[in-house]
């Protein structure tokens, strides 16, 4: 037990690595497709349970450093060294949110995906991508040094490009795949330079040992430019968002919610560069405000480009845009107020908990939206929301998991996107009340939109043609109540989720010193 | 003089990144905008192995050493591993590029698109 505590950061990045190489081997052996399902699901329970051991460790001691080679885990700065040489994890409260995340989301597409893929070529490739994609948001979060993140990164758009375009067959599949990969080059190299200009003035990589010498240079501005602007683009803000709809639109079931999730983890970088690296060197009200224009802006172009879609998935990553706003939003509020000890008390904090907690929650049930738009697709073969109609009298569960996905995403209680939502109302509102009426203005269309869509698509006389429609085979129905289950949970018990993970993640954020002490501390 | 010189990797390594964001942002053919990112790449690689430069110094293996600097080699790790890492990108966008042919019999970003709005 000692040793798996000690050793989980490592094992929860080494194990999907090597499921990864492992699956097309053990489908090609005797047994092939259901020995191959039952090792992808053994091994993936394996990663949620140290995932589980990791966070209940991070909850009760704090910040965990894992040094690779070191003759101790802890042991980040080796006898004699004024830096850390070493490759370093570092896992806080932010990271371990993440974490819980991107695992709870991978869970539920593995299992909704057992049964989609059944009969389809490719399959062994299939969940291999999705082990690598794990591989890489979940390094991307525990990483504690700057190349490592570039290169988790790259290793995340390599296999969510190639999981996007997997349906090879479909020209739209490629061209969102295409997009995805030439976005996701670009700004990796960009981060790439970024490190290089960084890496040129201080000679260490690590992100504490940076956030520990940084001088604020103009040089060092450069690079949170070029940061800033490649995460951005990654994450999907407007006005760089242009590759998000049609990379969600066209990614299988199962893989959307995960692609979904790696922009997040993007956020994630963006926060870590931000708040952890450059922390109070910024100055703070200036980029918070373009921070929360960001986050309008993505909030209002997102929802006003959702309304009239007619593609089911392709209105929802529109709405996944729009909701990244409130996230932006939320941080952004808090950015601004940092220095202002009064202000961060009484709603800066509760801002930037807001703004973390959507992360979550949007993560959850935008997920599962997506997993009811590719369930309608893989019974009635489109997405086009005018050919639907009358499909919950076949599609019960389906329905009812749409209708859950769409109140949590218009922020109507006892579901989850309430609670974060009106974390941010509220704080925002003694920020500053205009931005506060224009998120809620916001959350009324987006409720307009599902509204249409779930009139057009699940009610209304049945069609000839859907009347030998089917529900979805049992593994599709599990992964979509895994997180239905929890969106339910987390709109019951905000206060809970608030404290447990949500207010370290913040605290991690906002408390630079300790991030840096974790690894420097030895230094005089 | 010297100077210039010294620098002179420097302003190659801007100029490949000037011409490679002007490819991609404004070359339609998609092989034309591939060999773009790989000009970036190659412009990105460019700076960091330059930035471990140190004239006259002489390669990082500590066996048998003649005195004097030695080449910063943490930069020379980085790159190999982005030219790995670049490599697998490129490979994989041309393939999706063979697939946008076979869909659409067409690889001007124009005319094989499909998603609009």
């Amino acid at each position: 037990m000692d040793f798996l505590v000690t050793h989980a950061p490592i094992l929860i990045v080494a194990l999907p690595l090597v499921a990864a190489f492992a699956i097309p081997l053990i489908s090609i052996s005797r047994g092939g497709d259901r020995g191959r399902n039952i090792f992808s699901l053994v091994i993936f329970s394996l990663i949620c349970f140290l995932v589980a051991i990791l966070a209940v460790n991070v909850h009760t001691v704090g910040i965990r450093v894992y040094t690779f080679g070191a003759t101790a885990a802890e042991l980040a700065l080796p006898g004699g060294y004024m830096v850390p040489v070493r490759i370093i994890f570092e896992v806080d409260g932010m990271s371990m949110f993440m974490g819980i995340i991107i695992t709870t989301v991978t869970l539920a597409a593995l299992i909704y995906s057992l049964h989609f893929l059944k009969g389809q070529t490719g399959q062994a490739r299939f969940y291999s991508l999705m082990m690598l994609l794990y591989a890489g948001m979940i390094g991307l979060a525990f990483t504690g040094d700057m190349f490592n993140l570039f290169v988790f990164l790259e290793i995340a758009s390599i296999a969510g490009a190639a999981l996007a375009a997997y349906r090879t067959n479909m020209a739209d599949a490629v061209e969102g795949g295409f997009k995805y990969i030439v976005i996701s080059a670009v700004s990796a190299l960009l981060v790439l330079f970024a490190i290089g200009i960084l890496y040129a003035q201080y000679n260490v990589l690590s992100i504490a040992a940076l956030a520990y010498y940084m001088q604020y240079t103009p040089l060092d501005m450069i690079a949170l430019g070029l940061l800033v602007g490649a995460l951005v683009m990654k994450l999907a803000g407007v006005p760089l968002h242009m590759w998000a709809p049609d990379t969600y639109t066209v990614a299988p079931a199962g893989t959307t919610p995960m692609i979904l999730a790696a922009s997040y983890i993007s956020m994630y970088a963006l926060y870590r560069v931000t708040f952890t690296m450059y922390g109070g060197l910024l100055n703070t009200t200036a980029i918070g405000w373009l921070v929360i224009i960001v986050g309008v802006l993505s909030m209002f172009v997102g929802v006003m480009m959702a309304v009239h879609q007619t593609d089911i998935k392709r209105m929802m990553a529109y709405h996944a845009i729009s909701q990244g706003g409130y996230m932006l939003l939320g941080v952004g509020v808090c950015l601004a107020v940092i220095t202002d000890p009064v202000a961060l008390a009484s709603y800066g904090r509760d801002a930037m908990n807001g703004g973390i907690f959507h992360i979550i929650n949007h993560v959850f049930y935008k997920a599962l939206l997506f997993m009811t738009a590719e369930a309608i697709f893989f019974r009635i073969g489109t997405r086009d929301t005018n050919k639907m109609g009358g499909l919950a009298r076949n599609m019960k569960w389906t329905a009812g998991f749409y209708i859950i996905g769409a109140l949590a995403i218009s922020g109507i209680p006892p579901f989850n996107g309430f609670a974060s939502k009106l974390l941010i109302y509220e704080s925002v509102l003694k920020f500053s009340p205009v931005l506060s009426v224009i998120a809620m203005f916001v959350s009324l269309v987006t409720l307009a939109s599902f509204a249409k869509v779930f009139y057009s698509a699940f009610t209304g006389p049945e069609m000839p043609a859907y009347k030998e429609v089917k529900e979805v085979p049992k593994s599709m129905i599990i992964g979509m109540s895994i997180l239905a289950v929890l969106i339910i949970f987390f709109g019951i018990f905000p206060g809970l989720i608030v404290n447990t993970i949500v207010a370290p993640a913040t605290n991690a954020l906002i408390d630079q010193a300790a991030y840096i002490n974790a690894v420097m501390g030895a230094v005089p | 003089m010297e100077n210039i010189a010294h620098n002179f990797p420097f302003v190659a390594s801007a100029l490949l990144l000037g011409v490679a964001f002007y490819i991609v942002i404004f070359r339609k053919n998609l092989i034309k905008l591939i060999m773009g990112i790989a000009m970036m790449a190659s412009g990105v690689n460019l700076f960091i192995v330059a930035l471990g430069y140190r004239t006259g110094g002489n390669a990082p293996i500590y066996t048998d050493v003649p005195p004097g600097p030695m080449v910063l080699s943490v930069p020379q790790a980085l790159t190999l591993t982005s030219i790995v890492i670049n490599v697998a990108v490129l490979a994989l966008m041309l393939t999706m590029v063979i697939h946008t042919y076979r869909n659409t019999g067409d690889i001007d970003s124009e005319k094989s698109r499909k998603l609009k709005g």
